[in-house]
């Protein structure tokens, strides 16, 4: 019997380890499994790598975990937002480790990841300092760069409504990193608004399928235990 | 000399856009130009974190929090459009599927090099967020900047200064003095605003420029 389900959301990070690497799904303020996060956080692991879009604003989601000490690589494009101090700070003090990458770039590292190919020819960046050191190749004229995939330990993602086989669905724009992430990692732990039943949600309109979640939480469970 | 502001290099950009185009606004100024739009054109918007036919902002009260573009402001969808992962949105992007992408820069060079990531301060986090995917991937990039910084030190060069976004990607400049065009020849000046002068853009230019045909 397949059932996804977990009690709270800090059973469903407790066995992350120091080192980890970790995707979180999210752009900007949309699509963040900011619960999920906060486990992750009172869970303490450190020495985390993680992969996102942003870097986190003000006190919450990444924020806090930089704010806390608890990360020491961040691959992400758009790390500097309005109100992302502990990144900023985090960064000048020499205290976190950047990747930057190009945000069509690193949506496709992960997408590949999960799909099992071992690197793609893009012409994004080509001819730029994010390009350099990289292979590159020109075909018909147009030169391209060899980008590699981007896997992960674990995934953290926000959807709007599973089933305990995992299969999700979204909420408008907060899909983003998600659907990717949750292919592409290890273990992936998925943080949702309710959980229907199996045969609940209709086929049609599943993004993610069951197969690529391995964890699943509901805020309204969590909330019932408080 | 008349110095458009940034809502007149909004609605100038906008004049250029054709009924029926696919079009991602970037950031900044660039965002503006859909207000300038006229209403008889159908222009569909994009934007980077997985939306077609992006609509106005909402009413106050009415926002859903996950519905934001790309740079982080609530809106909302128009009907007939559709929500899809960052990794099909880019394929839109760098697949040559968008008409048209309208960027601010910091600089662009005489062959269409474009910088607008990174500037040569180190201490400063750089971030890239989809800049480098528009500027090689949409059929047609639009810079929309100031034509000079705030020393008044030119932003159009022969050669960009600033790390770059894109080789030979950019084919229109629309200036707060003018509107320029990258050509195999070089940069032509298609537009002067108001009494302004082609010496006179020329000479805050950095790189040399063709007089209008």
């Amino acid at each position: 019997m397949i059932d996804k389900r977990v009690n709270s959301f800090k059973d469903a990070v407790a066995d992350i380890p120091d080192g980890a690497v970790i995707m979180i799904g999210g752009f900007g303020s949309s699509g963040i499994p900011l619960k999920l996060i906060e486990a992750l956080r009172q869970h303490g692991a450190t020495g985390l790598t993680i992969i996102s879009n942003n870097a986190g604003v003000a006190e919450e989601g990444i924020a806090s975990l930089l704010r806390d000490g608890l990360v020491s690589k961040i691959v992400c494009s758009f790390p500097r937002s309005a109100g992302s101090i502990w990144f900023e700070k985090r960064f000048e003090e020499g205290s976190v480790e950047l990747e930057l990458v190009p945000q069509g770039t690193l949506s496709e590292r992960i997408r590949i990841a999960g799909a099992g190919i071992g690197g793609f020819l893009t012409p994004t960046g080509y001819g730029t300092r994010l390009a350099e050191g990289k292979e590159t190749r020109v075909i018909n004229g147009k030169g391209y760069v060899l980008e590699l995939p981007l896997p992960a330990d674990y995934a953290l993602v926000r959807a709007e409504c599973g089933d305990p086989w995992g299969n999700l669905v979204y909420n408008t724009a907060g899909r983003n990193f998600n659907p990717m992430m949750a292919s592409a990692a290890r273990v992936t732990i998925a943080e949702v608004n309710s959980i229907v039943e199996v045969g609940g949600l209709n086929p049609e309109h599943v993004v993610t399928p069951g197969i690529f979640v391995d964890r699943l939480v509901a805020e309204e469970v969590d909330h019932a235990q408080v | 000399m008349l110095r458009f502001n940034p809502e007149q290099m909004a609605e100038r950009v906008a004049q250029d856009i054709p009924d029926g185009a696919y079009v991602n606004l970037g950031i900044g100024i660039p965002t503006k130009v859909s207000n300038y739009v006229a209403g008889d054109k159908q222009v569909i918007y994009h934007s980077e974190n997985g939306i077609l036919a992006v609509g106005p902002a909402p009413a106050p009260g009415e926002e859903n929090p996950n519905l934001i573009n790309a740079g982080k402001q609530y809106v909302t969808l128009l009907p007939g459009g559709c929500y899809f992962d960052n990794a099909e949105s880019f394929a839109i992007m760098r697949g040559g599927h968008l008409d048209i992408a309208v960027l601010g820069a910091f600089q662009v060079s005489a062959t269409g090099d474009l910088a607008n990531w990174a500037t040569n301060n180190d201490k400063f986090p750089p971030a890239v967020g989809g800049a480098m995917d528009l500027a090689v991937g949409a059929r047609k990039l639009f810079v929309v900047m100031r034509h000079t910084t705030r020393e008044n030190e030119p932003k159009i060069l022969e050669q960009c200064t600033y790390p770059l976004t894109g080789t030979g990607v950019v084919q229109r400049i629309f200036t707060d003095l003018a509107v320029i065009d990258v050509t195999p020849d070089g940069l032509r000046v298609v537009e002067l605003f108001g009494e302004n002068t082609f010496e006179e853009v020329q000479a805050l230019t950095g790189a040399r420029l063709l007089p209008p045909a």
